[in-house]
Order: structure tokens, then sequence, then C-alpha cells
């Protein structure tokens, strides 16, 4: 008899859940992160993208962070598919496989993967933003500026997201002057304040003037205040950390996809799909332009306006790779795959990339 | 300021948390208890640090709120395992997941403000040293608190009788109580006293190292200190030499892939692991020693017979 009610009651649940599916207070929208919500970075931009997510559309949402990559970010995923997410978003290259791997155990979950390429089911999408954009303005603010012609990389993992951001970091610099040089430091880590600001101590003592990094925290910055070395922000504006020395700062803006795509869920209209979306969509955003002359923060502006008016491209040959041969021939642009999976340095990066 | 100095600079400045945390859980463990919440302190002590040097605008404060907060939070610890006899492994897991939690929800409000730093004391005539003088008398509070400590606990272990108690505790507490020592006593006090340097470690984070509060910031730097106690055979000036060596090779691999040498990096960052544990090892290789100096009752939870 018991056995009974509770069958009878998952049945009505069940059903329940069915007829009202598509309404806002009904879904879940998930979000596993790779750092702490309070990174002021990386993460912290992904989490204000969620806060939207609930503030405008009303939706519950839930959350994790500080998930590893690897092993432990399978189980964060397939836990929160079991516990009714109707949509998870995971925030970091590393959870590619994971996410795969859970979406296709459960098919009635839409899978939301940040930076990655593989959709191996049609519950999953992947989405990025074109933050190269914005580093190719970097690199030709940094060569502008810089007094020795040499500016520091603090890199995370030689993933293509990071290499693409190294190259067109020195194809803007090298815009402006062709001699630039960068000097890049791996640091093993997206998030490790001790070890960033290691880094950036190492760098600037081997005199580069300019320090950009691509990891999460705000240590970099910090030491290039104290040092009053000129320096660029990372997914967040951080010229609280860097008054006099800030350049700009590359800024992700989730917000306006996590709306669109929650959005889409809700009004059962969600399909897989592959979104690059860049300056143009809003989705890639630049600090303003402090610490600089004029004429640098024109040039920036320009080109700036002109990447958003989809007139210019960062990755337009003549590019040739780091050993001298050819990649892109005059004019031509880089397709699609070659960009998402990039795994070379373009001409002019003095460092051996790791495998 | 030369190259040498500033890279040796850099060096002290990201060993002496390690070194710091080291000291606080070697004088812990000398007593019988292992604590795992060395990270769970040491990120108390970020947070209470940051928190008091900013809101009162004094970053001594906050050096005496790491402190008190990295002992009061132990204590937690000491009152599970102690008192109660619990688990001494599966406790200090909890304290360590407890720490990063707590800290993450009281330090929202500080994300993305920058805090206040602890300036160097220049002492004078000692500082004009050449050389050596900018890089050891020229330096903040907590750097010199680190050295006297690591003096003061090595005399204090094995010069002074009070040592030789808190050891006759570690190695065998039945014994010890029998010779009516009070066990709990010990252990209360030497687990506070790794509290309060754990949280000193991480108010260096805050305070000196890098100057803001960033969520779960001392990234896994408590494991590090933990591991240096063990390879260091429980003893004060190996912990030194593993400590810096740690701090060095690190900074080191970072200047190696500056100047452009093409190394795999996955490998130089692995380099100051297996270095640290490559000396180390060697040090203490002979075994007699080594299990002379590892307290006999470590991890082991004390009830009274009577």
């Amino acid at each position: 008899m018991k056995k009974l009610l509770f069958a009878m009651l998952g049945a009505s649940m069940t059903m329940m859940a069915g007829a009202t599916g598509a309404q806002a207070a009904d879904t879940k929208a998930c979000f596993v992160y790779v750092g702490p919500i309070g990174d002021f970075g990386w993460t912290y931009q992904h989490d204000q993208g969620r806060l939207a997510v609930e503030k405008e559309l009303g939706v519950e949402t839930a959350y994790q962070e500080s998930v590893e990559e690897g092993a432990d970010a399978e189980r964060a995923i397939e836990r929160f598919a079991r516990s009714d997410c109707d949509v998870i978003f995971t925030t970091s290259f590393g959870y590619m496989d994971p996410t795969n791997k859970v979406a296709k155990k459960f098919p009635d979950v839409k899978f939301e993967h940040a930076t990655g390429y593989k959709r191996e089911s049609s519950n999953v999408s992947t989405y990025s933003s074109k933050f190269y954009q914005g580093r190719y303005i970097q690199g030709q603010i940094a060569a502008k500026t810089s007094k020795t012609g040499v500016a520091g990389y603090i890199a995370s993992f030689p993933i293509p997201e990071v290499v693409r951001g190294i190259n067109s970091f020195i194809l803007g610099a090298q815009s402006v002057n062709p001699d630039f040089k960068l000097k890049v430091v791996w640091v093993n880590t997206w998030f490790d304040p001790g070890k960033e600001s290691d880094a950036a101590k190492t760098l600037i003592d081997q005199g580069v003037d300019i320090i950009t990094q691509h990891t999460d925290s705000t240590a970099a910055m910090q030491v290039a205040e104290e040092r009053g070395i000129k320096a660029f922000g990372q997914a967040s504006d951080m010229i609280k950390f860097g008054e006099t020395v800030q350049l700009t700062a590359i800024i992700d803006d989730w917000a306006p996809y996590y709306l669109e795509r929650v959005k889409a869920v809700i009004d059962g209209n969600w399909e897989s799909q592959d979104v690059w979306h860049g300056m143009d969509h809003g989705s890639v955003a630049m600090a303003p332009y402090t610490n600089m002359p004029d004429d640098v923060a024109k040039l920036a502006t320009d080109t700036q306006t002109k990447i958003t008016a989809n007139e210019f491209e960062p990755f337009t040959g003549p590019i040739m790779k780091q050993d001298g041969s050819e990649w892109l021939k005059e004019g031509e642009k880089a397709d699609i795959g070659t960009m998402l999976g990039m795994n070379f340095y373009v001409k002019g990066v003095d460092d051996q990339l790791p495998n | 300021m030369d190259i040498t100095q500033a890279v040796l600079l850099t060096i002290i400045t990201a060993s002496t948390p390690l070194l710091l945390a080291a000291i606080g859980e070697l004088v812990t463990e000398r007593s019988g208890v292992l604590n795992l919440g060395v990270e769970g302190m040491m990120i108390m002590g970020a947070i209470a640090g940051f928190a008091f040097a900013l809101i009162s605008g004094n970053p001594y404060v906050g050096v005496i709120g790491a402190m008190v907060f990295g002992a009061l939070f132990s204590l937690i610890f000491a009152f599970a395992v102690v008192t109660l006899v619990t688990n001494q492994v599966a406790t200090g897991l909890a304290l360590t997941i407890l720490g990063l939690g707590i800290s993450g929800l009281w330090g929202e409000a500080f994300v993305g403000v920058p805090g206040v730093k602890l300036q160097p004391i220049v002492i004078p005539i000692l500082s004009d040293i050449p050389f050596f003088g900018k890089l050891l008398f020229a330096q903040d509070l907590i750097f010199y608190i680190a050295i006297i400590l690591l003096i003061g606990v090595n005399w204090f272990l094995f010069k002074s009788r009070t040592g030789l108690v808190l050891r006759a505790v570690g190695d065998n507490h039945n014994s010890a109580h029998a010779l009516g020592i009070s066990v709990p006593k010990v252990r209360y006090l030497a687990t506070a006293f790794g509290g309060a340097c754990s949280g000193l470690a991480g108010g260096y984070m805050s305070l000196v190292y890098t100057t803001q509060w960033i969520e779960n910031m001392t990234a896994g730097r408590g494991w590090i200190a933990l591991a240096l106690v063990v390879f260091a055979s429980w003893r004060p000036g190996r912990l030194l030499i593993g400590a810096y060596l740690f701090g060095a090779v690190g900074i080191a691999q970072l200047h190696i892939q500056a100047l452009g040498f093409k190394l795999p990096t996955q490998f130089l960052s692995a380099l100051p692991y297996l270095t640290t544990i490559l000396v180390l090892v060697i040090i203490s290789q002979n075994r007699r020693l080594t299990l002379m100096n590892t307290p006999a009752a470590l991890g082991k939870g004390f009830v009274p017979d009577r």
C-alpha cells in the first residue's frame, strides 16, 4: 500500500513537472565555476551573468565554485544534472570532456560549455567570446607606450584560448612596432594570487615595462602599481588595483548571452549551437583607456571602432607562423577551425609553446 | 637594488608564509596532534588580517587579528580532537573546508577592494650592511616574527623544560599522563600556537604578499606547509631550508622561463616540489634519527585510563 502511494505520488509529481516545465518559476539554471566567485576576474564575471539571469528572468539558479578541471568536474556537473537543473553552464575549457560525457547521460538537460569546441550530442552548445579582439588593441597600446620594447605576458595553460590571446597581442604590437618583443611566463594555474604576483615581479625584474596577464586574479595588477609599471586588467575592470598604471582591461560580459539562452530554455526553443560573439555583440568590452597619451588612446579607440563594426579582424594575413612559414596570405582571414584549435605561435613570440 | 637582490626579495616573500605555517604545525605535531586544517586556518588569518587592517586603517591591527583568528579557529579543532577525541585526520580536513567556506562568506564585501599594506620596518645600521642589509633588515614585521619564532621554537623544543614536556606528550601521552602532566592542556596550547602561526601566515598573504582579499587566496600553501613538516622530519632548522628552497626554486623557474630557456613548463612547475622533497629526503637519510624525531603519538587520540 505504502509502495503504491509513493508510486502514485511520484507519477503525479512527474506529470506536474511536465505540465509546468515551460515556466520561468520552474526553470533552474546551474553554473559550474573553475575559481571562486570572489576572484574579481573570470569567475566573478560569469557570476555577474548568473545574477543577471536570476534578477531579470526570475529563475532559480545554483552554482558550484572552485571545481577542479577533470574528474571532480564530472561529479559536479552530474550532480547538477540529477538535481533538476534544466540548463547547466560549465565555464572553463577543461570541463569540455566531462560536460560532453554527462550530457550523453542526461538528454533532457541542456548543457552550455564555455570556450570549448566539442558538441558530441544535440543537447550541448558551446559559446565563447572573442577576447583576442581586445588583446590586439592591448598589443597596439603596449607597443606605443613601452620604452623597452618588451612586454611581459603571464599565461595560465597552453590551450587555444590563451595561445590566441598571445598571438593577437603580438600582432597588435607588431602593427605599431615590428620589432616588439614578448616574454611569456607560464604559471600553470588559473588562480593563485601569490604565484601570479611572483610572475609579475619576475617579469619586471627582467626588464619588461608592460604587464599583461591571462590568469584570473588582480594580484599582478597590484604588483604593477607598486612598481610603477603599466599593466592591462583581465576579465574585469581592475582600475582600483592599478589607479596609476592600468592602461585598459578586457571586460567579459556574459549577461547578454546567459539571458538569451536561459530564455530560450524557458520558451522551449533552445537548440544546440556554437556561438562566438565579440565586440559587435557587446560580450567583449574595454575598460576606459587610462594612463596613456591622447594619441595612443585615439589609436586604441579607432581600432576598437573598426573591430566592433566588423571592418577589421586581427587575424588577417599576411601572417607568418613562429618558424617563419606562411600561415595566411595577404588579405586572407583565418578559418574558424584553426582559430578555435590554435596550437602554434605567430612570428615574433619569443617562447616555446608547451605541449 | 640590483636584480639578484630583487630576486632574493621575491623568494623571501614567497617562502615566508610557508615557513610560518610550518613552524606552527611543527609545534602542534610535536605534541602529538596532527592538524590537517592548516589551509583553513591560513585563509581565516588572511580574511581576518585583511578585514581588521582595512576597517581600522592600521595594518598592525590586521597582524594581531590574523593571529587571534587563526588561534581561535584552531580551538574548534582542539575541542573536537582533544576533548571529544574525534578522528584527527577527518576533523582537520573538515576544518579546512569550514575555513574556506566561512572566509568566502565573510569576505564577500571585500572583493575588489584594495587593502592596507604592511610597510617594512627598516632597522638602522643593520640595514646598511652591503647586499644582505636590504634583504634581511628592511623587511616587514611578520618576516621578523617568523625568524624569531623559528629560533625560539628550536630553543624551546630542545633546550627548555616545557619543550621537553611537550615532546613527551607527543611521544607517549600515557607516560606523560602518569607523570602528572595534563595532556589536554599541552595539546590545546600547542594547537592554538599552530593556529596563531597559520593565521599569521595567512595575514602575510593578504597584508604583504598580495595586499587584497581574494577568495581561496592561499591556494594550497597550507598543504605545502604540512608536507614540509614531514619532509623536514620535525626539525625547525630543516624547515627553514625546505621552505626557502621551495620558494627559491619556484621563483627560479619563472626566471628561467622569462629568460627564454626552452624547457617544458609543466616540468618547471613541478620542480619546486621535486627538489624540496629530494633535498629533505637526503638530509633526513638517517632512519634511526628520523624515527627518533617522529612524534610517536602523532594523530592518536588520548583517553585517560581513569
